[in-house]
């Protein structure tokens, strides 16, 4: 069981200019496999592009989830598959409540006529903020709306701790969290890590990998994977940068 | 009689409607009193001959023809869409009988059956003191429970109210609205039929809504519904009116006019919801009287419709008069709500407060018009208003025509606005934690509507939740 990227081609749509390209990687159940890279080399665009967004057009490849393509999918209907995507930059909803909407995501997943059970999913929610270290303020607020930096990163994984996906991409989650925060969120994915899961965790930073220790690290260099490695393959990156993949990168890929 | 449904088929040119499983049917019309095509002179005849109206009202009908006819139409500040309203292709007059029945059972089946499906008659036996129900140009339903009746509660259609309360009528009658005061409330005091007469007499208080329904079912059709409610010294009532009609392709009418009169110490709301299909141009004229003491407070949801221009009003003429107005409009694409509220302070110490939410939707377009008066000799009056928009996706248009003027130094007047978007991205992010499109951009109006609806009956507030996710269904195509 994985999520199965085969040689994925995607463009700005309207304007033509590609990002991925021929991009092929598997993510395991089971399994963390950790994405770096410099920026402006895809790792977003790969993310919302398996969720679905609108902006981007694929041209060629596949995307496999447990054997089945997503891409004739909305992006609801990928998330209900079990995709779930903790965005480098949540947005906010406002006059939407974070616990009216955490319950419509989960109401969403219930069959037709099945309503979500309300002292449940409080105990639920209330369980997973403590989990994060999360004030209870936080469901009456809207949905990231003056949330700080960190405060947005926190919620993501909140939600995903509530969604319970198959595959998990994580995208910068670690990016404004400070040293405690840092080990909280981690606590909360580790949490989550199983046989039943999946995980693509993409950051710019060795030091989350001390705290989520993944099975498999890829470089994505000018959309396209340039390299793969064990979990040292993120601390020779730390010591010597990317300019030595990219040399290698920039070789006409063999075919 | 035939009763086998029409079901108005959807073309392309109206894709963005909603798919109002509720209010798009129709059935196959046969009406016995029909006064025609276009408006003249003998088209008021014919009404006022079949109403067997005294000639004061007739009269007062001619008048106000002249009037309609000589007014321009107000396109120098409203929208060019006027324009496209060919008052000569139009129905004025659509009817079966003149006298409503006091039973259901006695409601032509197939008439019954639209109330029905509507829900109507559910309503009344869980939580209304009183039904009135209007299918085209006259009530074809009107009862009011016992007990409020013997409390000498009188709650009728106009016509049997200024024929049979001619002495309470004809006092307020056109006096808080006077035909003159736009064009569109000349031509409804030309040809008005239906509509509610309410008078609550001195201490009464009215525990449960009174209800009206104006169903509109033909096509071409103007539906001029006109309604008087005064509520007598210290008394209390909550009038309740919904609105539907099926999807035409032709252009329909709706013209009302309402007003309202809250004598000393009197409390008064008045709860619209309507939810008019796209093809509706929906004109209407509502304002109160309060005298003082008293409070108005008017609650008015508009949902649907091509074009809708409406600003409820009160005048605050006695000592401590209070006014509310509390609007949610509901612009989806290529439909124009232009809303807003009048406030004209009269008296010191009153005080009057104006919340207005609009929401547009694709190129749906969200007006909002205000009028605060309070002049210079008048002290220790308040205003506060409060306006705002939610532009959901790119395109949507909000405008925002506060008119505000505040003399002398004894009055305050505080105003807020703000506009806020739900972009395409936000919906993304939203569809990507599961919900659809439509679901997606019904939490963000729910939520955005949440602080008013509260405020609403109960009943109210679940039928506006409904009515918003349809509508974000149909706009999702
Ligand atoms: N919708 C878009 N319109 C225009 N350019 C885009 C769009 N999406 C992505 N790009 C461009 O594609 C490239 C890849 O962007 P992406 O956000 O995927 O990079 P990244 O690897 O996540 O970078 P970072 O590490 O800075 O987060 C960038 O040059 C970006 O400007
Ligand atoms: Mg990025």
């Amino acid at each position: 069981m994985s999520l199965e990227i085969k040689n994925l081609h995607a463009r700005i749509a309207g304007n033509g200019t590609e990002i991925l390209r021929g991009l092929t990687l598997t993510i395991e159940k089971g399994k963390v496999h950790a994405i770096m890279g410099p920026n402006g080399s895809g790792k977003s665009t790969l993310s919302k592009v398996l969720g679905g967004h609108p902006d981007y057009e694929i041209t060629d490849g596949d995307v496999l989830l447990d054997g089945a393509s997503i891409l004739g999918m909305e992006p609801d209907e990928r998330s209900r598959a079990g995709l779930f995507l903790a965005f480098q930059y949540p947005m906010e909803i406002p006059g939407v409540s974070n616990a009216n909407f955490i319950r419509a995501a989960l109401q969403a997943r219930m069959p037709e006529g099945e309503e979500l059970e309300a002292t449940d999913y409080y105990a639920q929610l209330y369980e997973k903020m403590d989990m994060l270290e999360m004030d209870r303020k936080f469901t009456a607020r809207s949905v990231n709306e003056g949330f700080s930096g960190g405060e947005k990163k926190r919620n993501e994984i909140l939600q995903m701790l509530m969604l319970k996906p198959k595959y998990a991409i994580l995208d910068e989650t670690d990016s404004g969290l400070d040293i405690d925060a840092l080990r909280v969120v981690s606590k909360g994915v580790n949490s989550q890590r199983g046989a039943e899961r999946g995980f693509l965790v993409i950051t710019h930073y060795q030091r989350l990998l001390d705290y989520i220790v993944p099975d498999e690290v890829s470089v994505l260099v000018g959309g396209r994977i340039a390299m793969s490695g064990s979990k040292a393959l993120a601390l020779e990156l730390e010591a010597k940068g990317y300019d030595w993949i990219k040399e290698d990168a920039a070789e006409p890929a063999c075919a | 009689m035939s009763t086998e449904i029409l079901e108005t088929p959807a073309s392309p040119a109206t894709q963005f409607d909603i798919d109002r499983t509720a209010g798009n049917f129709s059935y196959p019309e046969q009406h016995e009193f029909d006064a025609g095509t276009g408006l003249s002179h003998a088209t008021i005849d014919y009404i006022s001959n079949v109403k067997g109206e005294p000639d004061w009202i007739r009269e007062f009908r001619h008048k106000a023809l002249d009037v309609f006819l000589s007014k321009p139409m107000p396109t120098h500040w409203a929208s060019h869409d006027l324009d496209n309203i060919i008052f000569n292709k139009i129905r004025y007059y659509l009817a079966n009988a003149q006298k409503p029945t006091r039973s259901w059972d006695e409601v032509p089946d197939d008439v019954k059956r639209t109330f029905e499906r509507l829900g109507i008659p559910e309503q009344e036996r869980r939580f209304l003191a009183g039904v009135e129900a209007q299918f085209d140009s006259e009530a074809v339903y009107s009862n009011i429970k016992a007990a409020v009746a013997d409390q000498g509660v009188i709650f009728c259609g106009s016509t049997e109210g200024l024929i049979k309360h001619p002495e309470i009528f004809k006092k307020w009658f056109g006096k808080v609205i006077p035909t003159g005061d736009n064009k569109f409330s000349a031509l409804n005091s030309a040809v008005f039929s239906g509509g509610s007469f309410i008078y609550v007499p001195p201490g009464v208080k009215v525990k449960h809504p009174l209800q009206a329904y104006f169903r509109i079912n033909a096509e071409n059709f103007g539906q001029f519904e006109r309604t008087l409610i005064i509520a007598d010294e210290g008394s209390e009532v909550m009038y309740m009116e919904g609105c539907t009609a099926p999807k035409f392709e032709t252009t329909t009418l709706h013209s009302a006019v309402v007003e309202l009169v809250a004598m000393k110490g009197a409390k008064l709301q008045y709860v619209t919801v309507q939810n008019w299909s796209a093809n509706v141009f929906n004109l209407v004229t509502k304002r109160a009287i309060a005298h003082e003491e008293a409070e108005v407070k008017w609650i008015d949801c508009n949902i649907g419709s091509r074009l809708t221009m409406k600003y409820p009003g009160v005048v605050l003429k006695g000592r401590k008069a209070r006014g509310e107005v509390i609007s949610i409009a509901l612009a989806g694409d290529g439909q124009h709500q232009d809303t807003g509220a009048k406030m004209i302070h009269a008296a010191d110490e009153t005080t009057s407060n104006i919340v207005s939410k609009s929401i547009s939707i694709g190129k749906g377009r969200a007006t909002y018009r205000g009028l605060v008066h309070i002049p210079k000799h008048l002290k220790g009056c308040k205003n506060n208003t409060e306006c705002d928009a939610l532009l959901i996706n790119a395109g949507s248009r909000t405008d925002t025509y506060p008119a505000i003027t505040v003399r002398g130094t004894g009055n305050a007047c505080q105003h807020e606005a703000s506009v806020s978007r739900i972009s395409a991205e936000q919906i993304f992010y939203m569809r990507q934690r599961g919900l659809s499109e439509a679901q997606a951009m019904s939490l963000s109006v729910n939520g955005f509507v949440n602080d008013l609806v509260r405020q609403f009956p109960m009943e109210y507030s679940v039928e506006l939740k409904r009515l918003i996710d349809l509508e974000m269904e149909g706009s999702v195509g």
